[in-house]
């Protein structure tokens, strides 16, 4: 009887082991493939998978960097002179693989370039690898540069289609991300902290009774239903209100988020304001102190790192959160200027881009990189809001 | 001086206090005694009405205070909080410096001249017997003090509102010997100033500090007389029995 117990009460402690072990397994695998997928793409061509710029034989341009390559198919580079280290002159004459002339027969596509090339010395070509003439031929390749960290990290461009060379900056992705949810808070944060202090301190039985629910509820809501809710009644609101020549914009965004984002603040504010001692509020009560200025002299200094972590918290569920920005931001990824332009975050990026992104290619490689910027950041946000809380903790506990 | 005249009072349905007469006299020490749960603290936190923050309560019956009724309409409850100052069975220092807990009930009563909150913060802290301890360390955290202290510190916050009545829930239990032998020297100094109302579990210290003794047992005052009359010759056989500690 009992040696059968303890048997029983060692494989639930095995089972309780175990499912902790795999769960950081996963945690861990998750993480890992992430990085995996996204640090190949500092190794990554940064021109399109599958083509080759190529020049005329005659033309010594060693190599040309991704930014470059991108000003002359766009017309703002138009002399060699501007390029490389100035080993070739005159006129650059651009070519791209759209302009390619019909053929029956595959087979004769290397000669059909080789004429092409050959009759333009001032060419620059954006090639099939596929076609491209084998052996001596006046088809030079150019080396295709690599996607630098500098070009990510720093770059304020993202045009992650563009033919022949895609632009891969983060920049106007993290800025949306960042001022999107910085405005969700400041929107959410007064309000919520208007709640909670209600929660916590004022409402009666009855209030609470309805109120903490409905709360809940919020909480609960999908978030393409914010999106549409978004979508209908804010977007308009907002272009009529700022008379602005479109609704989406990461106004928009921001409040969608705030929205969402008053749930967490509000159930941890609570709470923290709830863990208040309650000697303390009779000690200031005692005193002929209001209930007001308890609230705002003891109770909220004393609940500051709670409600600090509280914030915080909701930035993270906002950096985060994808669907319902990306149905009301308008999604233009540009440098935001002002919160009345369309942005676009990191999130909505990812879900909005990588199903259309070919698998293992540059494209599909900043995307997981994007998503490790994400993790980093919630990351950061979520132990800064450990951080606070426990230190809050220290204080007024005693020594 | 605070007198009540049939009191009772109830939690919902629970009648807790029942129907108590009591008259104490100004800068008297009284102190309440009585088994556990059996209302001497909901008496005591009758007179600065900290009982109307529990939902669901009444009380009937007067309670006056120098003459006057604190539980009549016209009484502003911050106003007469001010007046009757409160001592927890905990040290419940604010988490803010020595410093600001004492000049707290002045705040908040919107006084700004500081060289007089500084002057007040300094008699009540003499008056705590805690000036000398803490005098370098006014702007040093309530908490870096001990239990005694922290307690004579929450006296003196008490005192810096300057009240005439000071109400005590058991101030020292949760104190040392030695601390607790500090605040009833200091009962003993205030009284000169303060009314002064106890609750104690200690037999020994009602005894030593209180100038009348009311005993208390299931809502009801069983006994109240000179503490000299309650511990040594008592008129009632329960209080006798709880006196002598051949009960609860
Ligand atoms: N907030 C409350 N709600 C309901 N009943 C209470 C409350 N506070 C105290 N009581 C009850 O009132 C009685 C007296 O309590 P209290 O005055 O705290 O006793 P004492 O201080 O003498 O130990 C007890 O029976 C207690 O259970
Ligand atoms: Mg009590």
């Amino acid at each position: 009887m009992k040696w059968s117990r303890r048997f029983v009460e060692r494989i639930i402690e095995g089972l309780f082991t175990l499912s902790g072990g795999v769960t950081s397994l996963i945690i861990l695998l998750v993480v890992l493939f992430l990085f995996r997928e996204g640090a190949g793409l500092f190794t990554s061509p940064s021109l399109e998978k599958g083509y080759t710029l190529c020049v005329h034989a005659s033309n010594l341009t060693g190599e040309i960097d991704a930014r470059e390559v991108k000003r002359i198919f766009d017309g703002e580079i138009t002399r060699w002179e501007e390029v490389g280290a100035g080993e070739m002159t005159g006129e650059i004459d651009v070519f791209h693989a759209s302009e390619l002339p019909r053929v029956e027969d595959e087979a004769v596509m290397p000669r059909v370039l080789e004429e092409i090339v050959g009759g333009r010395r001032g060419i620059i070509a954006f090639l099939p690898d596929e076609f491209l003439p084998a052996g001596e031929s006046v088809v030079k390749r150019l080396a295709a540069g690599r996607v630098t960290p500098g070009d990510f990290f720093a770059g304020d461009e993202w045009q992650p289609t563009v033919s022949p060379a895609p632009r891969l900056g983060v920049l106007p992705l993290v800025t949306g991300t960042l001022l999107v949810s910085f405005f969700a808070i400041i929107l959410a944060l007064v309000p919520g902290l208007g709640v909670a202090i209600y929660l916590a301190e004022l409402a009666g039985s009855r209030a609470r009774g309805w109120l903490k629910p409905a709360i809940e509820l919020l909480a609960g809501i999908p978030s393409v239903v914010y999106g549409f809710f978004g979508l209908v009644v804010l977007v308009p609101f907002i272009q009529e209100v700022f008379d602005l020549p479109v609704g989406e914009s990461a106004l928009a965004g921001s409040v969608v988020l705030a929205i969402m984002a008053l749930p967490t603040i509000i159930t941890i504010a609570e709470d923290a304001i709830r863990g208040v001692p309650r000697a303390l509020r009779e000690a200031s009560l005692a005193l002929g102190a209001t209930r007001w200025q308890t609230i705002y002299r003891v109770v909220i200094p004393r609940a500051s790192s709670g409600i600090t972590a509280a914030a915080v918290l909701g930035i993270g569920r906002a950096v985060g959160e994808t669907m319902a920005v990306l149905m009301v931001t308008g999604n233009a990824a540009v440098m935001p200027r002002s919160l009345f332009e369309p942005v676009r975050t990191i999130p909505a990026t990812i879900a909005a881009e990588l199903g259309e992104a070919p698998s293992g290619g540059t494209h599909y490689r900043a995307l997981f990189l994007l998503g490790c910027i994400l993790f980093a950041i919630t990351m950061v946000i979520n132990l800064s809001a450990e951080f606070i809380a426990t230190r809050g903790q220290g204080k007024g506990e005693g020594a | 001086m605070i007198e009540t005249k049939h009191v009772d009072f109830y939690y919902s349905g629970f009648h807790a206090l029942k129907d108590i007469s009591m008259r104490m006299e100004a800068r008297t020490v009284t102190a309440l005694i009585g088994p556990s749960g059996c209302g001497k603290s909901t008496f005591l936190r009758l007179f600065n009405r900290m009982n109307d923050l529990i939902d669901d309560t009444r009380v009937s019956g007067e309670c006056l205070i120098d003459g006057e009724d604190i539980y009549h309409k016209s009484v502003a409850v911050d106003e007469l909080r001010k007046r009757v100052g409160m001592v927890f069975q905990k040290p419940n220092p604010f988490p803010k410096s020595i410093f600001e807990n004492v000049a707290y009930g002045l705040r908040v009563n919107d006084v700004r001249d500081k060289s007089f909150i500084a002057c007040r913060v300094e008699a009540s802290l003499r008056a705590a017997a805690l000036w000398g301890e803490v005098k370098d360390k006014l702007r040093e955290s309530a908490f870096a003090l001990s239990g005694g202290q922290q307690q004579r510190l929450c006296i003196a916050r008490a005192l810096a509102v300057s009240p005439s009545v000071l109400l005590m829930d058991e101030p020292a239990s949760a104190l040392d010997p030695i601390s607790t032998s500090k605040i009833e020297e200091l009962i003993a100094d205030l009284k000169r100033d303060y009314t002064i109302v106890i609750v104690t579990h200690n037999m020994q210290q009602a005894a030593r500090v209180s100038d009348k003794t009311g005993f208390f047992m299931m809502g009801e005052l069983v006994e109240f007389g000179e503490t000299r009359m309650i511990f040594s010759d008592p008129v009632n056989e329960q209080t006798r029995n709880y006196v002598n500690g051949r009960f609860g």
